[in-house]
């Protein structure tokens, strides 16, 4: 039988800032993101893991933000698009991505920065090979991946 | 895309766990990285009433060493066990699978243990836990028990899990060091459920085939542990004509569907083809070539 969800509370850190939601447990981390916490630079596409559209950082580490209940999350830092950089500061990744040309559309611009910036602190930038296996998990539809490969391996090249 | 609405617990140890499941049997789902179960939710074909995270509880993570035995808690996450020291040095053959599943988004939160009990005949690890003849330990309101993982699968999706249990960890007797093994996974893009895969695990005596052990993924309706196929190249040192002898006699005991992937027919035979080259690579690897 169908039961109501009683709303849980979620503690969260998000880009360094405390804060505290009571959700319905059915919530994702994404949308407690987008509607709650009104930070919308992290896209959903497909909802169901398969984009990588909706990745973002839960403490350090890249994950897909639709397929994690926020409840799950209590207590993790979450870093998103909005905690990389700013307008006027750019992350090097987030500042790579516009020299370099490395979009289109931008959709899935958010997720692929995130997950770039994970592979690198991964130690998986080694070789054009090595990221492009290490970025599967993002799909451009416009098809700029040949310039988020050369984005991410100037970024890589500065820090290594 | 929601789930249909459930009560969300978060039990701190397996006790208070499984006596979640047991009250709430059918109606009660466990909870581990969620990357199965909530697509599931989210297309309505599950909807449980009560889901019950394992994240807080401790003793279902981790990787350990227990005399011959490797030891994998549940919870213990597909990026863990591709890090893990320990399973690098005794059993590498694991990290050469979990690096085929998914995308490393998906490995930060899916779980060791999720991908052996769901019972989806898509995952890897089912078939590679049958061809290193595992033991799964689950725990129950009766108390515990295992059951071996060339026993545990019945159907898609149907296993020899009960309502109110839970698998807590798996047990994985340690292969000799020096032994070759390979898991070879045949799929459209990175990410995809294999249209074919097949492990093997071998060690040599001089340079013949000592033991052997073969084990299918998504070619039937369950993983397939190969026995015929293994017992087959014994003795043997993987000429050609053994190689399609092993081949065929794993294909005859598939039951691919035909999907998105290709038909039955080029699924069986993606099946023999995978069998051969994961044969040969892991006599390459046990010679040390």
């Amino acid at each position: 039988m169908p039961v109501d969800s009683p709303v849980v509370p979620v503690a969260l850190t998000v880009n360094g800032k405390p804060e505290r939601l009571e959700v319905d447990p059915r919530t994702t981390l994404l949308d407690a993101l987008r509607d709650r916490l009104h930070l919308s630079g992290t896209k959903k596409g497909c909802g169901l893991g398969q984009c990588g559209a909706c990745t973002v950082l839960v403490d350090g580490r890249r994950v897909v933000s639709c397929l994690t209940l926020a409840v799950m999350n209590d207590g993790a830092s979450v870093t998103t698009i909005e905690g990389l950089g700013t307008p006027d500061a750019l992350h090097p990744m987030q500042a790579a991505f516009v020299a370099c040309d490395a979009f289109q559309c931008g959709y899935c611009t958010p997720g692929q920065i995130l997950s770039a910036v994970a592979l690198i602190d991964e130690g998986h930038a080694g070789s054009d090979e090595e990221i492009r296996e290490h970025m599967s998990g993002n799909l451009c539809r416009c098809g700029a991946y040949a310039n988020i490969v050369e984005a991410i391996r100037t970024v890589a090249g500065q820090e290594g | 895309m929601i789930p249909g609405p459930f009560h969300y617990h978060r039990p701190t140890s397996v006790a208070e766990a499984v006596a979640l499941l047991a009250a709430h049997g059918d109606d009660a789902r466990p909870l581990a990285g969620g990357h199965s179960l909530i697509p599931m939710m989210k297309l309505r074909m599950a909807v449980p009433d009560h889901l019950v995270d394992l994240a807080a509880i401790p003793d279902l993570k981790g990787i350990c060493e227990d005399g011959d035995r490797i030891v994998i808690g549940a919870t213990t996450t597909q990026r863990e066990v591709i890090g893990s020291d320990l399973l690098a040095a005794r059993l590498p053959i694991l990290a050469e699978t979990a690096r085929q599943i998914a995308d490393p988004q998906i490995r930060t939160k899916g779980t060791f243990g999720g991908n052996v009990a769901n019972g989806d005949p898509g995952n890897d690890m089912p078939a590679l836990m049958q061809c290193l003849d595992a033991v799964y330990r689950l725990a129950g309101p009766d108390g515990s028990r295992t059951v071996p993982a060339r026993d545990y699968y019945q159907g898609a999706y149907f296993t020899a899990l009960e309502p109110g249990e839970l698998l807590t960890a798996v047990e994985i007797p340690v292969p000799p060091a020096g032994h070759g093994y390979a898991y070879e996974k045949l799929k459209r893009k990175v990410g995809d459920y294999a249209t074919a895969a097949a492990a093997v695990v071998l060690t040599l005596d001089g340079g013949t085939v000592a033991t052997a052990s073969i084990a299918l993924t998504n070619v039937a309706s369950t993983p397939l542990h190969a026995a015929a196929a293994s017992a087959l190249v014994i003795g043997t040192g993987l000429d050609a004509a053994t190689l399609k002898a092993a081949a065929d006699a794993a294909k005859a005991i598939t039951d691919p569907a035909t999907d998105g992937r290709g038909t039955a027919e080029y699924r069986r035979e993606m099946a023999g083809v995978m069998v051969a080259r994961a044969l040969a690579k892991a006599m390459r690897r046990a010679k040390g070539a």
